[in-house]
């Protein structure tokens, strides 16, 4: 489905610039693809330019330079009344003046659409978003989730090409936030519309989309998948951005086949698998999880080096142990906490330990 | 066990002996405070309260209390001259009323939604009508009215008022905008409406309340302005504030109290409803 070499592209960007005034770039010319029928996410920090991205893609905001395709169809000029897309507002936008009923046909009313087929449609999205019940509430009775639910009935009901979400989920509480995941990605399942959605959340974009657009400053630093973006990030900020990550400094020593050979602060010489020329400073990374921490003095076939406990962290299913190795930031290491028990698997102080397969590690050149 | 659960209904023992004390924010539950507020009370409604009960004084002079009688009311309705004062303010006040109120609602619309060279300055001017000393305003408007050679009338009453409204609308209508989610135009636009149906069918609805108030407002300053009508009326243009006031300087009778009685209700009510349709309308959109 999140194959974007054989479907179709629904969503196509062309070189889009973005400038407000004359010396702010919201978006610096970005192109990608969105294959018809994926989940596509937007993520990226507070300012990054994903919302106006979208807004572009929406019509509400007009490109600098270059241009927007919704189904093979230029869009540039076309007002967003015109657009085969409809977007879910991070507010909700729910009208609230009108029942819910009336919010959801108001897209049907204005263009037309005649009474009963009107009254039919809303009572389908209303049961796809189960609120069937509160067809005639007004906005202000309803939770939060509540409206939620109503500006995606309402959206989904014109049957759009694209259904643009904006933050959709920030405005709702964590719990709440979380079933609401689930159940987006079962609506998308079931209308198979394509959705693109905006985030700052990457547990959001992990669990949600086919595919993840990362993107800082305007600039589009890597599309992949979830554990493509997780496990292979292409820079730092990627790296840094998504999940947790024990960055290191290192130079490049040489080359022995397919592996390179790095001199990095705290780990000495190690030699790592990696498939593209690297040359200079870099900086090697690894995952929190993929750390052991232990007693025993693990194997020469693993990246290993000794720190002191300084700090743990208790988080219920795991533990986040922070290690000083001498090294210039601090080392995480997640530890699961695997057996039932309230004493701690490690104390602050305590001498450890510490490795990782190098197959584990990241070399970053960016 | 059964001492346990008669322990367990009774009372505690503080909460039976004395009430609690007021908290350190209960200020108006101080015995000092409920003086203060009550003086308050009584030298801002005193006045009116005597004007309305000596409007049913049986007296000519009406300074003291001579009994109960409903004569004066009778006699005010009988004044024609009164009856066509009225007529008159009533005419000036609808016509502003609805001309300022489209023109201010417009206004504080504009002001809410666009931004433009010189934006701050136009905003000031527009307010100032608000601040500017009502003589100055009325010495203003006939100076102006001397110039076009414009006979003084109903006329140049009620463009003095509307002029004068304007800003009242243009804040109101503004203020209400203030709280406008400007995602639902575009949550409109989206779910295909063209600029002009998403004005009707979404912003509008919106402003309504605000637009009620202004006009009320509108309507009421209006009706009972005095001092920039005084300086605009002409000959056979005497409006209700005006008449009594005339009516007063030959001898303060129940009549004009009467008169001034039946103003005070006709505002009242208008307030009263514009405060109502407000609070009614404005609990709703604020979802």
């Amino acid at each position: 489905m999140s194959d974007s070499t054989t479907s179709p592209a629904i969503v196509s960007l062309r070189g889009i610039t973005k400038r407000f005034g004359t010396s702010v770039v919201a978006v610096d010319a970005v192109s990608l693809d969105i294959a018809e029928g994926e989940f596509f996410a937007l993520l990226g920090p507070s300012g990054c330019g994903k919302t106006t991205l979208l807004r572009m893609i929406a019509g509400f905001e007009h490109p600098s330079a270059g241009a927007i395709a919704i189904d093979g169809e230029d869009m540039t000029g076309v007002d967003p009344n015109r657009r085969p897309v409809n977007m879910v507002f991070q507010s909700y936008a729910v009208f609230p003046h009108l029942t819910v009923a009336r919010n959801v046909g108001y897209g049907l009313k204005v263009t037309g659409v005649p009474k009963p087929e009107i009254d039919a449609r809303v009572a389908e999205a209303l049961s796809l978003v189960q609120l069937e019940h509160l067809a005639e509430r007004m906005p202000d009775q309803l939770s939060g989730g509540q409206k939620q639910r109503v500006a995606l009935a309402r959206a989904l009901v014109k049957r759009p090409r694209v259904l643009l979400l904006d933050e959709p989920l920030s405005a709702l509480d964590a719990k709440l936030r979380e079933a609401m995941r689930l159940e987006l990605v079962r609506l998308q399942q079931s209308v198979g519309i394509t959705f693109v959605i905006v985030t700052h959340d990457q547990n959001e974009a992990l669990s949600m989309a086919d595919r993840i657009a990362m993107m800082e400053a305007g600039k589009v630093r890597q599309i992949a998948p979830p554990a493509e973006l997780y496990e292979f990030p292409n820079c730092r900020f990627v790296a840094d951005f998504i999940g947790k990550m024990n960055l290191f400094e290192a130079r490049v020593a040489g080359a022995e086949g397919d592996r390179v050979v790095v001199e990095a602060e705290g780990l000495g010489r190690i030699a790592l698998p990696h498939r593209s020329a690297a040359s200079g400073e870099i900086g090697i990374a690894v995952r929190p999880e993929k750390l052991r921490i232990g007693d025993a003095e693990p194997g020469a076939d693993r990246v290993r080096l000794r720190g002191r406990v300084v700090e743990v962290a208790y988080y219920g299913d795991e533990s986040h142990v922070f290690l000083d190795a001498g090294t210039k930031t601090m080392i995480v290491a997640n530890l699961p906490n695997e057996a039932r028990s309230t004493r701690p698997r490690v104390a602050i102080g305590d001498a450890l330990w510490i490795s990782w397969d190098p197959a584990d590690t990241l070399v970053l050149a960016e | 066990m059964t001492a346990t659960a008669t322990k367990a209904l009774a009372p505690p023992r503080a909460q039976r002996r004395r009430r609690d004390r007021a908290g350190p924010l209960e200020y108006t539950r101080r015995r000092w405070l409920q003086i203060v507020i009550l003086a308050n009370f009584v030298f801002l409604y005193f006045p009116i309260v005597s004007l309305i009960a000596f409007s049913f004084n049986d007296s000519k002079r009406n300074i003291t209390w001579q009994g109960f009688t409903l004569k004066y009311y009778v006699k005010a309705f009988n004044n024609t001259a009164l009856h066509e004062a009225f007529g008159h303010s009533m005419i000036i006040a609808t016509t502003s009323t609805l001309v300022s109120t489209v023109l201010g609602a417009a206004l504080g619309l504009a002001l809410y939604r666009y931004r433009f060279p010189g934006k701050g300055p136009f905003e000031g001017w527009v307010h100032l009508p608000i601040m500017i000393p009502e003589v100055s305003m009325g010495v203003a408007m006939l100076a102006f009215f001397a110039r076009v050679d414009l006979p003084l009338g109903l006329f140049t009453i009620t463009v003095s008022h509307i002029a004068f409204s304007i800003p009242f609308v243009a804040v109101v209508a503004r203020a209400r905008m203030a709280g406008f989610d400007h995602a639902l135009e575009e949550a409109s636009r989206d779910l295909g409406a063209t600029e002009w149906q998403t004005f009707w069918n979404v912003t509008f609805p919106y402003m309504v309340p605000g637009i009620v108030a202004g006009a009320l407002l509108a309507f009421t300053l209006s009706l009972d302005d005095f001092v920039i009508t005084f300086f605009t009326s002409g000959p056979g243009s005497t409006t209700f504030p005006i008449k009594i006031y005339s009516m007063v300087r030959f001898s303060v009778t129940p009549e004009v109290n009467a008169a001034s009685t039946v103003l005070i209700v006709i505002t009242l009510t208008l307030t009263v409803t514009a405060m109502v349709i407000q609070s009614r309308m404005g609990r709703k959109p604020r979802a």
